[in-house]
């Protein structure tokens, strides 16, 4: 059986893992390179590097970052933030990342998608949605969740999937740092709407949390950083427990 | 000397890293007349099988030859399908036909108690072992390996393991000194460098 997936985001900033609650007030978490490698041998599925700052200037000390984390583990690699087009997904690509993820320039560009997965294959291409509940709906927020958009999440990630994109990692603006769990309707409402793997994000504080979004959210992977950074085994820990309450996973 | 076709289709960053952190030695040869006295192929490959078509005659040939010399040679991902008659997702396409059998797309109506099921098939799922092979020495029933596909080869009796998403599906396949993943070795960790080892035992045997 497909097992469900648990993926560790390195939120990256200036070359140092960062991490913030409701997408502000970062402080560091450490070496990208040595959790990296502690994370693969706790057995983690997957790894995410969130560039936080990412600017032109900066791109060639993030190839050093994604350079640093690929050289610690044969796992998929997905690289984010701040990717606005081909020669900057180029750049990630070829520093060692498997995945890139866009978002901002997604919706602003959704054509984006539709040529990296021309050029890469769709299994290369992530969207990234970062979703806030309004008014009974699912509002997309862009520019780190800055600013508002008229995109409802569950629409725009059938688009998107329709234009090429392979993934969708999906981000609880609400839950973002809180610990309170992932949004299970807002999880479920986008994973039924597509036929590409959805990853849950942003909320994890407790493993039944996992439990939660792999069963009510229909989540097929799920994605935290902080519940990683600061406890030793906590990736086994989370598998067994999972293992436990009947839900497949890698061991 | 490996040679590592790069016929376009996707990205070889992963596979490069892997094979160096192995020892290997390889190349990716610019043309079909620099694989010549290649000690092995690897046919690597994402995305859609109609990307083997630049695969065709040229580098399909010279394959079809170094194989029947008996150089190694191992398919990963549409890499594996390649080695079959040819796939659904292309149908005008011939693959090398080192296997017999024609690739579908997966099917999935089994519903596994989780959600809808998904195509494509996107992580990490288990080898079940169907019988001995130089390509899974070591391997233990059940280990896991990542996949990212949408189209899978029929289990045949080239089939040395076999995985079920929706169907069961030729995961890894060898005959004589030809082997396929459809699986990402490269992407799999202990396991995945593993299988990618037992095949450069193949090239250095």
């Amino acid at each position: 059986m497909l097992s469900k997936r648990i993926i560790a985001c390195l939120d990256v900033r200036d070359g140092q893992v960062v991490k913030g609650i409701n997408f502000e007030g970062l402080r560091s978490a450490g070496d990208p390179g040595a959790l990296a490698r502690r994370y693969n041998r706790e057995g983690i599925d997957e790894v995410v590097i969130l560039d936080v700052t990412a600017t032109i200037e900066k791109r060639k000390a993030m190839a050093r970052t994604i350079g640093a984390v690929a050289q610690e583990i044969f796992l998929p690699l997905c690289v984010g933030g701040g990717i606005n087009d081909e020669a900057h997904a180029d750049s990630a690509i070829e520093a060692g990342a498997d995945k890139v993820s866009l978002n901002t320039a997604a919706i602003a560009r959704p054509e984006l998608l539709t040529a990296l997965a021309r050029r890469y294959g769709s299994q290369a291409v992530i969207v990234a949605i970062d979703a806030k509940r309004e008014a009974g709906a699912f509002r997309i927020y862009v520019r780190s969740g800055r600013q508002a958009t008229d995109r409802d999440a569950v629409e725009w990630a059938r688009e998107a999937a329709d234009r090429g994109a392979g993934e969708i990692l999906l981000t609880s603006i609400d839950r973002d740092g809180t610990k309170s769990g992932f949004d299970c309707e807002l999880t479920a409402a986008v994973s039924e709407a597509v036929s590409i793997p959805v990853i849950a994000s942003g909320g994890a504080g407790t493993f039944d949390h996992f439990v939660d979004v792999f069963t009510a959210g229909r989540a097929d992977a799920a994605l935290a950083a902080s519940i990683f950074h600061y406890a030793e085994r906590a990736v086994v820990d989370l598998k067994q427990h999972l293992a436990g309450r009947g839900i497949p996973v890698r061991l | 000397m490996i040679a590592l076709v790069d016929y376009g289709a996707g990205n070889l960053t992963s596979v490069r890293k892997a094979l160096r952190h192995l020892g290997a030695r390889f190349a990716t040869p610019a043309t079909p007349a620099e694989m010549a006295g290649a000690s092995a192929i690897i046919v690597p490959g994402v995305g859609n099988f109609e990307a083997t078509t630049a695969l065709a005659p040229d580098w399909r040939d010279r394959i079809a030859a170094a194989v029947a010399g008996g150089t190694p040679l191992l398919g990963i991902c549409v890499g594996l399908q390649w080695l079959f008659e040819g796939s659904d997702e292309a149908p005008g396409v011939a693959g090398l036909a080192a296997m017999s059998g024609t690739c579908a797309l997966i099917r999935g109506d089994e519903y596994d108690g989780f959600g809808r099921f998904k195509v494509p098939h996107v992580g990490w799922n288990s080898l079940h072992v169907r019988r001995d092979s130089w390509l899974l020495a070591g391997v233990r029933e059940g280990d896991q390996v990542y996949f990212t596909h949408s189209y899978a080869a029929p289990v045949t009796a080239a089939c040395v393991a076999s995985t079920r998403y929706g169907v069961d599906f030729a995961s890894a396949v060898q005959r004589d000194h030809v082997a396929g993943v459809q699986f990402h070795p490269e992407k799999s960790g202990a396991v995945g460098l593993r299988i990618l080892g037992n095949f450069l035992e193949q090239v250095a045997a």
